[in-house]
């Protein structure tokens, strides 16, 4: 592939051609999840449809499939009005804030075991900084708007994304030790050995914890206040429209697919069968590793359709008081577990 | 110029336009987002020097953690520009000198005490042994007690703060979440077998 | 306050937050009861206040009288009429408004008539492009009402014995 490249485009200085290639394989990459997210948009307006005991959907296209593209092309040619006492710059730049960590963190993501952009040694640390990023776009929004109820959006979100990012690292710090490495990869491959040798079990209440760390992170019901329309309207979305709103509505789903690839990686085994037999070793890793984070999002949507929006002060009690100490005991049980009981091989 | 170089002197001319910025600029939120770019860029200059431990955590902590409470704060505040601008005058000899001080002591340490073989590039190690490996090898053994007293003096910190910061107001109405879900039908509800009323009431009703 | 190691259990194992999530993936796999609408459509009550329409005799004469109970009873103030002796000696309208936008469709205009002349349809599909056509006049009414008289005067025939 990559002499086939070379040979094509020999003729270009050096620099040039690093810097194609390598604008090559991020479209490689996010191409395919545009297509996601945008099918993840109608997957949500269909499975919370159902739910409800409705069809969703069904009029664009044969059973709808067409809907997410009419969804786009509509946001695409409308008018992106800009508040007048709003800073104009701020106000433009934080929805491309919101998106780029989103996508920026899919870098160092192994879908198999030789399939990843860029095997870098922390790839975990990465993760978590890059997602830690993606609430500068919320609070930008919601200052450059200069509107008091995105102003409000803004400023739950930041406390709330402050306060889960503790409980999030603490759960990752337990993958961290158990797995002895900060590589994706690595963690991984530790987990090899069919599904009762993935960490979800002897790290099972650090895999609830991130995971609901991650609902909250990524602001989806039932920790959505920084929207919460019956009280503030839209949140820090008020004032966007047409496309700039889109990119909003982009962020919030690559974010979903990237903390359920994440989920999966750390603690569902990434691209490794369930059953280390013939049929299941047979698939190849990327469908693994594909139906995996499907049926995480799938939870997305699914705790979406099922539980009501927290009130503020129980979001803040649930992330200080429960998720976090939680995560300390775990930690603790997985350091004295590892080291002084003789069922220390459960922990590595 | 490879492209090594060309992406260092990109990062840095960002890293000095965004931290001249941040003093320059009269709006203490946009103040704020560019000491944001500063850290960043700062991380990516780590990177090319193949620190990308550090530059990681300095996004994660700095502008992940603390610039994020840092913006809270700021953001929040309605500041008068014109009343800040009003002591320039009187403050500029004062902030200077310090300026001036603290340019002095960089070029002193710069020039007198840093070998010279600091300036060279990093040594890329092709072993595959990581620098994140390294620094921890180096932090839990090397300067374990160092690093133990930092970390609780962080804790006492942050006990201390929480302290100092905690009122009770008496006669305030809490709700406490906590007693709330602990709730359960047996304690509120009671259910009691009644007799049916009387023959005239049952009359009555039909 | 006392250790309930039940209550524990509870809220470690999540359980109220599976049973909520168990109705819901109940009703996920459940029959889906959406009516697919134009396509499908719901039953209408013969008592159904749609559209308005003006009746006639079975011999073509209107049936209006110009009464102008309707006009007394509405409470929306939506009909307007003028009226004026006819060549014959009958008391008949010049003009029978009736303005859609204040319509309530409460049905008073109906039980109010004493012949049976202003009724509401069950057309519920109708639509208008200019504001301008929100008013419709007698001609027209009297047109709707000689369109769907069969359907009209099946829903009276059905509803009657409950008048």
């Amino acid at each position: 592939m990559h002499e086939f490249y070379l040979a094509l485009t020999g003729w270009l200085p050096q620099y040039f051609q690093t810097t194609l290639w390598i604008c090559l394989k991020i479209v490689a990459i996010l191409a395919p999840l545009m297509l996601c997210i945008t099918y993840l948009l109608f997957a949500e307006r269909k499975v919370i449809g159902y739910m409800q005991t409705r069809v969703g959907p069904n009029r664009v296209g044969p059973k709808g499939w067409l809907q997410p593209i009419a969804d786009a092309l509509k946001l695409i040619f409308k008018e992106i009005i800009i508040p007048a006492r709003s800073n104009r710059y701020l106000f433009l730049m934080a929805p491309v804030l919101a998106l780029a960590p989103a996508l920026a963190a899919w870098a160092v993501i192994p879908f198999t075991d030789t399939l990843v952009l860029s095997n870098i040694d922390a790839s975990l640390l990465y993760v978590l900084a890059l997602t830690s990023m993606g609430v500068y776009g919320i609070i930008i929004a919601g200052w450059a708007s200069n509107s008091k109820y995105a102003f409000l959006g803004a400023m739950r979100s930041a406390a709330q994304i402050v306060a889960y990012e503790i409980a999030m690292g603490f759960a990752l710090v337990g993958v961290l030790m158990v797995a002895g490495s900060l590589n994706l990869r690595e963690i991984v491959i530790n987990q090899s050995g069919g599904f009762w040798q993935w960490y979800w079990l002897p790290l099972l209440p650090l895999c609830v914890v991130y995971f609901v760390s991650g609902v909250a992170e990524t602001n989806r019901a039932p920790f959505d206040v920084a929207e919460g329309e019956s009280e503030i309207v839209a949140g820090f979305h008020v004032e966007y429209s047409g496309m700039a709103f889109a990119v909003f509505f982009l962020a919030e789903y690559a974010n979903m697919i990237l903390i359920a690839a994440l989920t999966v990686l750390m603690f569902l085994g990434g691209w490794l069968p369930p059953v280390e037999v013939e049929p299941f070793t047979l698939l190849p890793g990327l469908f693994w590793f594909g139906a995996k984070t499907t049926v995480v999002t799938f939870l997305f949507l699914w705790l979406r359709a099922t539980f009501p929006r927290y009130r503020y002060d129980q979001i803040m009690r649930l992330g200080w008081k429960v998720l976090i100490p939680v995560t300390l005991v775990w930690i603790g049980v997985i350091g004295i577990g590892r080291f002084y009981t003789p069922v220390g091989h459960v922990f590595s | 110029m490879t492209l090594l170089q060309f992406s260092f002197y990109l990062f840095s001319a960002i890293l000095v336009f965004a931290a001249g910025m941040v003093v320059t600029v009269r709006n203490p939120v946009k103040s704020a987002l560019f000491l944001v770019l500063a850290f960043f860029s700062a991380a990516c200059v780590w990177i090319t020097l193949q620190a990308e431990f550090l530059a990681i955590v300095l996004v994660l902590v700095y502008v992940g953690a603390v610039m994020v409470l840092f913006l809270f704060v700021v953001m929040m505040l309605d500041i008068d520009l014109a009343r800040l601008r009003a002591g320039f005058a009187r403050y500029l000899p004062v902030g200077g000198l310090i300026a001036a001080l603290l340019a002095a002591e960089i070029v002193l340490v710069i020039h007198g005490t840093f070998p010279a073989d600091l300036y060279s590039p990093p040594i890329v190690d092709s072993t595959g042994h990581s620098n994140t490996k390294a620094l921890g090898s180096v932090l839990y053994t090397h300067y374990v007690y160092a690093f133990e007293i930092a970390a609780l003096i962080l804790l006492v910190a942050i006990v201390a703060a929480i302290a100092l910061t905690m009122r009770k107001r008496p006669g305030t109405k809490y709700t406490h979440p906590g007693r709330q879900v602990k709730v359960r039908r047996e304690d509120r509800l009671k259910l009691i077998s009644m007799k049916a009323e009387g023959k005239s009431a049952q009359e009555g009703t039909t | 306050m006392r250790l309930d190691l039940r209550q524990l259990y509870k809220t470690f194992s999540l359980s109220e937050l599976r049973k909520g999530m168990g109705v819901t993936g109940k009703h996920f796999l459940k029959r889906k009861t959406t009516i697919m609408y134009p396509e499908e459509k719901t039953p209408k009550s013969p008592r159904f206040r749609g559209l308005h329409a003006l009746r006639r005799y079975p011999n073509g004469e209107e049936r209006c009288i110009a009464c102008k109970l309707c006009e007394a009873v509405c409470p929306a103030l939506a009909i307007t009429i003028d009226s004026e002796e006819r060549e014959d000696g009958t008391r008949r309208t010049t003009r029978y408004d009736i303005d859609l936008f204040k319509c309530i469709y409460c049905g008073f205009c109906e039980e109010a008539c004493p012949v049976d002349s202003i009724v509401l349809t069950d057309i519920h599909e109708f639509h208008m492009e200019e504001n301008s056509e929100r008013m419709i006049d007698k001609e027209h009414l009297l047109e709707i009402g000689d369109r769907h008289e069969s359907e009209i005067a099946a829903a009276r025939k059905q509803d009657a014995p409950y008048r």
